[in-house]
């Protein structure tokens, strides 16, 4: 290299120095942008004015009950103006109202509309929201009962609830562990095959809740393309912090924490909806959906326990895996209870829907290993079998949280 | 209130202040469209609960008021501002009036804080109330300031070529010229089409044409019923007497005990078939289309079709709160409510008063 000392050369074959040339260039596209986007607003740039109404884009996020004569809305502006509500109606009603922090909600911004409405247990109610320009948006109350209130005994009833969906059930599919380590090398492979199953069926479920919750949403935050946008954000950062082991085989005990991450982030939107539907008063479902979603979560267990069989962890593991895929329930159930917010309940989805599809690729991986050291078919009756019936189960359960 | 039932320290405090603040906490409180208002709250309407506040409110009304500076008009003077126009007499010693009438396009409030992109006679809806006597020679001078053809047809007889179904061209100017005839209470509109968007936009008023003898003197006051469609799907958001809604129940017409009431109602909403009016606690004669002196009907519910118009009279005997209101309970939920007033000389309380006091305002 000591030899090639003319300029010239140099200057073909080595990469210029980053100098304030260097910094200016890379600036000179950011600052001509900057020159159109002032000579669009300041003169319209050929295109014109804008002289038509601005469009109005009000989302009612959710509408809840918490007294006997009040009405709680929660709107957001995904709307490219500021909205500003002048009017609020409650079946065809014009009724007196009070908005915060002001009736101006500018945008992607938020506000919350109290009215005090004589509601009426049972019956369904329509709240109309009329902007000054005359545009309405409309928002129903399906589900006509007083919501829980903000306090300790309302905090602490979610967390059972959160407990009962999530970490119980998580817990009581890990004690399968012992009878996991006396199968043999086929009945582990259906096992892990049924992990497989159950996850896929997470997999395809949450990302079918991610997609009907992001669709309750403003538009501008992206819709379901922020859904699959997330959910592959996700898995790629996962592979990329698995892989950091620098090509040594993950270790089983690793798999087995990244299962439980994948259901805590699937639990955790469990626990978003229940707590969600507990707050908007649905809680008539209440404890059929608890019982549903004990023995739907039960089979995670399994899934947990499974890619450690011939490992000996110690004790605690099981506690801390058992938490981590379970307890997210109970954030959630306290998310959806006391602050729902839809974008943030889809993208957690979508993180669960990452991490799910990560951990698919894991224990498949293992199985497809393990069936090459057996110089077994991929496709045995027992992969398949255990992945059929990891499918068959989580939907044979799933049939009892849709009841 | 007091002394029917034992009170608590909390009810009599509560009573006591609310009666003297009722109409000011209530609803004027957040008068004209909040620039900032409190934020919710809910432990307060946790503790209004049945038997614990001071009386039942009921909060069915638009938040606010409309400052009649913002429209160029005001639903209370428009009850008693009628036109004579500029009266002279011809060579025939017939009575001649002229009248000035330009259409406009106005962004109006139709409720506080809602505007509506109207069509208007000289700037106002419904339009100036024309007013003449039986064989007065009207001359109208129209012109079209809007950006879309318009014309006035008027109600009554006149020639085919005064029938005002030929459009007019915006910035094009027309006279409509005929013997006023017959006495009644009779209205005007556009007639070019699509007629629903004219109509419903603002373009109608009130056209009286007094019999030669007239009728005994009265507390008179013109009264359109009309409705508008602030989102443009053909249904309306907001119905009135006079364009703005509740804008009677928070500022109550002031009346007299004893005093003959008159008034020059019409219809002119649009999209439902009908509408109609209601008095309580009094009854009204009817005098349909105003056509006859004698009256057809003694009720107090009249139901009317888009452009039926009647003359109503009435006296109050006796002081107190009286509403006027659309019969049908949805109009009224969206605006068609008012209030008379009725006193031993005609003094009207302060706006939002009467309301607050009769339950209608929200206590805050």
């Amino acid at each position: 290299m000591a030899q090639i000392t003319t300029p010239t050369t140099a200057d073909v074959t080595a990469p210029r120095r980053m100098g304030a040339g260097a910094v200016l260039l890379a600036l000179l596209p950011l600052l001509l942008l900057g020159g159109l986007l002032a000579l669009l607003v300041v003169t319209g740039a050929g295109i014109g004015a804008r002289t038509a109404p601005p469009i109005e884009e009000l989302t009612i996020d959710r509408i809840s009950l918490p007294a006997n004569d009040a009405l709680v809305v929660e709107v957001t502006n995904g709307g490219p103006d500021a909205v500003t509500v002048a009017q609020v109606l409650v079946d065809d009603n014009y009724w007196d109202f009070t908005i915060s922090p002001g009736p101006e909600i500018p945008r992607l911004g938020r506000a919350t509309i109290a009215i005090p409405y004589p509601w009426v247990q049972d019956e369904p109610h329509t709240v109309v929201l009329i902007s000054s320009n005359g545009v309405t948006f409309e928002g129903d109350v399906a589900v006509v009962t007083r919501s829980p209130q903000s306090d300790a005994a309302t905090f602490w009833r979610y967390a059972l609830l959160g407990i009962y969906v999530g970490f119980i059930p998580v817990g009581l599919g890990l004690l399968w562990y012992p009878f996991l380590r006396r199968l043999g090398r086929s009945g582990m492979q259906a096992v892990l095959s049924l992990t497989v199953g159950l996850l896929i069926f997470l997999l395809f479920d949450t990302l079918a809740e991610a997609l009907e919750i992001i669709g309750t949403t403003p538009g501008v935050f992206g819709g379901a393309p922020l859904i699959f946008l997330v959910a592959l954000l996700a898995f790629g950062a996962l592979i990329a912090i698995g892989s950091l082991g620098k090509g040594r085989e993950s270790s089983k005990l690793g798999i087995a924490y990244r299962i439980a991450l994948g259901i805590g982030l699937h639990n955790l939107g469990e626990g978003l909806a229940i707590g969600a539907a507990f707050a908007l008063g649905e809680a008539a479902l209440g404890t059929f959906l608890v019982i549903g979603f004990t023995l739907h979560n039960i089979t995670e267990g399994i899934g947990i326990a499974a890619p450690i069989a011939r490992e000996r962890p110690i004790w605690w593991h099981f506690v801390l895996l058992a938490a981590l895929a379970g307890l997210p329930a109970v954030l959630g159930v306290w998310i959806g209870g006391f602050v729902y917010n839809a974008l943030l309940a889809a993208i957690f989805l979508a993180l669960g829907v990452g991490a799910i599809a990560q951990v698919v690729y894991e224990v498949g991986r293992l199985i497809v290993r393990q069936s090459q050291e057996e110089g077994a078919p991929l496709f045995s009756p027992a992969t398949f079998g255990g992945l059929a019936a990891g499918i068959a189960i989580m939907y044979a359960t799933a049939l009892l949280v849709a009841a | 209130m007091a002394g029917q039932t034992p009170l608590s320290r909390r009810h009599l405090l509560g009573g006591l202040g609310g009666l003297g603040l009722l109409g000011l906490a209530g609803c004027a409180a957040v008068a004209t469209p909040p620039a900032s208002v409190p934020a919710p709250t809910l432990p307060d309407m946790t503790a209004m609960d049945h038997g614990t506040s001071m009386a039942h409110t009921m909060g069915n009304i638009l938040v606010g008021d409309v400052d009649p500076a913002i429209n160029g008009f005001d639903p209370m003077t428009m009850l008693t501002d009628f036109d004579y126009g500029k009266v002279s007499t011809l060579p025939s010693g017939q009575t001649l009036r002229e009248y000035k009438i330009f259409a406009a396009d106005k962004l109006i409030q139709v409720a506080p804080g809602i505007s509506f992109p109207a069509w208007t006679y000289n700037g106002r809806v419904p339009g100036p109330t024309i007013r003449c006597t039986e064989g007065d020679r009207v001359r109208i001078t129209f012109t079209n300031g809007s950006a879309h053809p318009h014309s006035i047809h008027f109600h009554g007889f006149h020639a085919a070529e005064m029938d005002g179904v030929t459009p007019v061209a915006p910035g094009a100017q027309t006279i409509y010229e005929f013997d006023a005839a017959p006495f009644g209470l009779h209205v005007y509109h556009c007639h070019v089409p699509p007629f629903m968007r004219h109509i419903h936009k603002g373009l109608y008023g009130t056209f009286i044409i007094d019999p030669k003898t007239p009728r005994p003197p009265a507390h008179e006051l013109m009264m359109v019923m009309n409705a508008f469609d602030t989102n443009f799907d053909g249904a309306n958001e907001i119905y009135a007497v006079n364009t703005v809604g509740f804008h009677f129940t928070k500022h109550p017409i002031p009346l007299k005990v004893g005093e003959l009431v008159r008034i020059y109602l019409s219809n002119f909403t649009e999209f439902d078939p009908i509408n109609s009016f209601h008095l309580h606690a009094n009854l009204f004669n009817v005098y349909r289309t105003g056509t006859r002196m004698e009256p057809s009907e003694f009720t107090d519910v009249i139901t009317m079709g888009q452009a039926e118009r009647h003359i109503l009279e009435f006296t109050y005997d006796r002081p107190g709160q009286f509403m006027f209101h659309a019969h049908q309970s949805e109009f009224n939920g969206l605006g068609w409510m008012g209030i008379f007033e009725v006193t031993a000389d005609g003094a009207a309380s302060a706006p939002f008063e009467v309301a607050g006091r009769l339950g209608i305002c929200q206590l805050v």
